[in-house]
């Protein structure tokens, strides 16, 4: 028995126990609310960022009260009959407008010399949501960058704690040496003792952040992402699917990541989400080391996908050879 | 006496901490009825006819949570007692465990009897180490007694109690994280639902309840539930530990009737004897700091004139336009000589150190107000902070995971909302304000 719920006035059917945010993933478009710390792919993800709440106005067909607090949809299963409002409520303009304006407090706003430029998520819910002036007087928090291994950099002072770092190094590694220590604004990820996370997939979790806070040190400040033409790539691989996206200028390859959908997170192939293994991401950067197929479409909305290549408005254009 | 009727009865016996004492002053007998005479089933009832609301803040039936309780064949239950007791101003459940560990673990066994719990736990607050050992010792007492372990009392019944102690974290008292912590993992608040009653520890159905209502299961259980629930007013039924402190005459912990009017408590010579020093009642924070504060025209009459009484229903009256909340019943009185700024960033301070840090606004919103409060207070405020603060209030309330934000939110609100010139002399009298306090509030502000 599917349920019916009405999202922004537009109604859809999905399985019971479907999460609100996924059901309007269902219907796309504006319905969808943004989500920073939810991730499809990593079971447990989710009610922490709090930007997507949204408004219940009716709780379900037999119980049509409206919830009182908004709720975020991320981990709140629909109920056959229930109203949601997303884009079309003021209350969740404004109350999201306040988390983003939380997520941003302590920020460093650092984008001009972040790697992340161009394909944060935080930056596009700024643009949307924030206000251009800050209210924030008070000395923002910092820490110093640390080393997660010799790939990986953590720039704490980006941070906003979306977990789902610390889900990859839970679901994918065996052993997690990788959590949050302290509390409250002064909480920070950690590798326990900043010990090297040495794991095959801990790629991974740069993939999954959704702002600059985990960035790939053979990348870094190598060039600003919107210089780059993503390439649609395959190599054998016995590690993982192989199949990645490269991003090149000219012959040269930069920088390898993982094929990503539209809400920014890692792709299912054939099944199974195509995570990359190290091996293929950090070591193979010359062009012979895969075959390229052609551009890869970025269709999230964001700087890169206003850029000067392919988007999923305009027929690929083939840049390369 | 007064003000020690159904929990503390027995509390000045020398030696009531021993189960013999214990014993002879009529401990046990509760169990000795519930588990020769009455079935799960009667407790369960018993507790519901006694009107019994939750004694850690929140003030949910207890008979009603037990009976929501999930009960899928083969798979444990398990009841869990919340003593992290961590809210400023709240002391109650620590002096019960110490003076009269056996009241708890008897109320334990009862409860654990009712909900058909076989492993049982008290979490206990990681400062409190030393309580932790009087109930090690009490429960090795009732082990040797047979009232705890197998085939208590021969009724066929078995039941283990562990004590645990956290790590010393208020967020640890939140049921949710309580659990997660006493798992070993990080003690942050779990997203819900699931609710406990269904997925709670090791991810079976669990019932989490404070000390104080595990304690006033036993007279319920030795009296009923009507005869319990002809104490007190309308919903709210029973006695009540109060722990009382500031600038009063006589600071402590009180077993009082629900429904005492805070004039008498405040006042009463059977109760805190009025302000110390002769002084003035300023204003009240009458359940814990997570709760509106009050105004001292609003502590022992509420906005329409009438008696202000110690029920979950007369303290709330006036909403939060002029009413506060009975919470945990940690009872904070300020003098003319106390500054409002100051404690209110002093419970910012608070709730911005144990915030867990999950959900951005509370993370962000907590160190923010701290923050601001701060520069008010040592002179380096400005007036559009005051509006700052309220609207900070407003977008933290109600969007977090756990009621911690809302906790962190509402005594920040309610100090401007009823006093807000002394924000604003502080901030137009920045030196001034760091030698001397405002005083006592000038105009009543019409709420
Ligand atoms: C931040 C926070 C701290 C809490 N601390 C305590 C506590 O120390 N003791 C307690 O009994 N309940 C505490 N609670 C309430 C518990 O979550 C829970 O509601 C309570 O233990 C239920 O027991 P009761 O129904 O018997 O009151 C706290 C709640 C929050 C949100
Ligand atoms: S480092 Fe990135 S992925 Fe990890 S918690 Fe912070 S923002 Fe999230
Ligand atoms: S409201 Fe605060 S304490 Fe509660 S889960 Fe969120 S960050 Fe943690
Ligand atoms: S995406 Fe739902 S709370 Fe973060």
């Amino acid at each position: 028995m599917m349920v019916k719920v009405t999202i922004d006035g537009i109604e859809v059917e999905v399985e019971p126990g479907t999460s609100i945010l996924n059901a309007a993933r269902k219907i796309g478009g504006d319905a969808v609310p943004p989500a920073m710390c939810y991730y499809s792919k990593l079971p447990g993800t989710g009610g922490k960022c709090r930007t997507c709440l949204v408004e219940v106005a009716a709780g379900s067909a037999a119980d049509p009260r409206p919830m009182p607090k908004l709720v975020a949809s991320c981990s709140t299963p629909v109920q056959d009959g229930m109203v949601v409002n997303n884009k079309t409520s003021e209350r969740v303009h404004n109350n999201r407008g306040g988390v983003v304006e939380f997520l941003l407090a302590n920020h460093p706003l650092d984008c001009p010399i972040c790697d992340q430029a161009g394909e944060c998520h935080l930056q596009d819910l700024g643009y949307e949501h924030g206000s251009a002036k800050t209210r924030y007087e008070e000395e923002r928090r910092t820490f110093d960058p640390i080393d997660i291994g010799n790939k990986i950099k953590l720039h704490m002072n980006r941070c906003i704690l979306c977990y789902r770092c610390v889900f990859v190094a839970n679901q994918l590694t065996e052993n997690r040496v990788h959590g949050v220590l302290h509390r409250g604004e002064h909480a920070e990820i950690s590798t326990f003792i900043e010990q090297a996370v040495e794991n095959d997939f801990s790629g991974n979790m740069i993939d999954v952040c959704p702002v600059g806070a985990l960035t790939d040190r053979t990348f870094r400040f190598k060039s600003r992402v919107w210089f780059l033409k993503p390439m649609e790539a395959e190599r054998s691989c016995t590690k993982c699917c192989g199949k990645a996206v490269v991003w090149m200028f000219g012959n040269d390859i930069y920088r390898v990541t993982a094929r990503k959908d539209k809400y920014g997170e890692v792709e299912d192939i054939d099944g199974k989400t195509a995570w990359l293994c190290n091996d293929c991401r950090f070591e193979h950067k010359s062009a012979n080391d895969w075959n390229i197929a052609g551009p890869r479409v970025i269709n999230r909305h964001s700087v890169i996908s206003q850029g000067k290549y392919a988007t999923s408005m305009e027929k690929p254009v083939k840049r390369i050879g | 006496m007064k003000n020690r009727r159904l929990l503390l009865e027995h509390v000045d016996v020398p030696g009531i901490d021993g189960i013999d004492v214990y014993v002879k002053q009529g401990g046990y007998a509760s169990l000795e009825k519930a588990l020769k005479k009455m079935s799960p089933e009667d407790v369960v009832e018993e507790v519901k006819k006694s009107g019994l609301r939750g004694r850690g803040g929140a003030g949910f039936p207890t008979g009603m949570k037990w009976s929501f309780l999930a009960k899928p064949e083969g798979v444990p239950r398990y009841l869990v007692c919340n003593a992290d007791e961590s809210e400023p101003g709240t002391f109650k459940d620590r002096y019960l465990m110490e003076k009269i560990p056996h009241l708890l673990i008897e109320g334990m066994i009862l409860s654990s009897f009712a909900l058909g719990a076989n492993q049982s736990y008290i979490y206990i607050r990681g400062e409190f180490m030393y309580v932790l050992n009087i109930l090690e010792k009490a429960i090795a007492e009732a082990y040797a007694k047979g009232y705890l372990g197998k085939n208590i009392l021969g009724s066929g019944y078995d039941l283990d109690l562990v004590v645990t102690p956290g790590g010393g974290a208020y967020i640890c008292g939140e049921e949710t994280a309580l659990l997660e912590s006493l798992e070993g993992k990080r003690g942050n608040p779990r997203i819900k639902p699931p609710f406990p009653a269904v997925k709670g520890l090791w991810g079976c159905p669990t019932v989490v309840n404070n000390v104080e209502s595990i304690a006033a299961v036993v007279p319920i259980v030795r009296d009923g539930g009507d005869a319990y629930a002809a104490i007190g007013i309308g919903r709210s039924t029973g006695t009540k530990l109060i722990s009382a402190c500031g600038n009063l005459a006589r600071p402590g912990v009180y077993e009082i009737d629900l429904g005492l009017s805070v004039e008498e408590f405040i006042y009463g010579d059977d109760y805190c004897r009025g302000i110390a020093n002769g002084k003035q009642l300023k204003a009240c924070v009458p359940g814990g700091s997570s709760v509106p504060i009050l105004p001292h025209f609003l502590v022992t009459k509420t906005a329409t004139g009438e008696d202000r009484l110690m029920t979950y229903e007369s303290l709330a009256e006036g909403g939060f336009a002029s009413g506060s909340m009975l919470g945990s019943g940690g009872f904070i009185v300020f003098d003319e000589d106390q500054c409002i700024v100051r404690n209110t960033w002093n419970f910012a301070r608070f709730y911005a150190h144990e915030s867990c840090g999950q959900c951005s606004p509370c993370r962000e919103g907590t160190g923010w107000m701290e923050k601001v409060l701060s520069r008010i207070e040592h002179g380096q405020g400005h007036m559009h902070d005051i509006d700052l603060l309220a609207d900070i209030n407003k977008k933290i309330e109600g969007n977090t995971i756990c009621p911690l934000g809302d906790a962190a939110a509402w005594p920040v609100a309610a100090a401007i909302h009823h006093f807000r010139e002394e924000f604003e002399w502080h901030i137009k009298h920045p030196s001034e304000a760091q030698t001397r306090n405002y005083g006592l509030i000038q105009q009543p502000v019409v709420a």
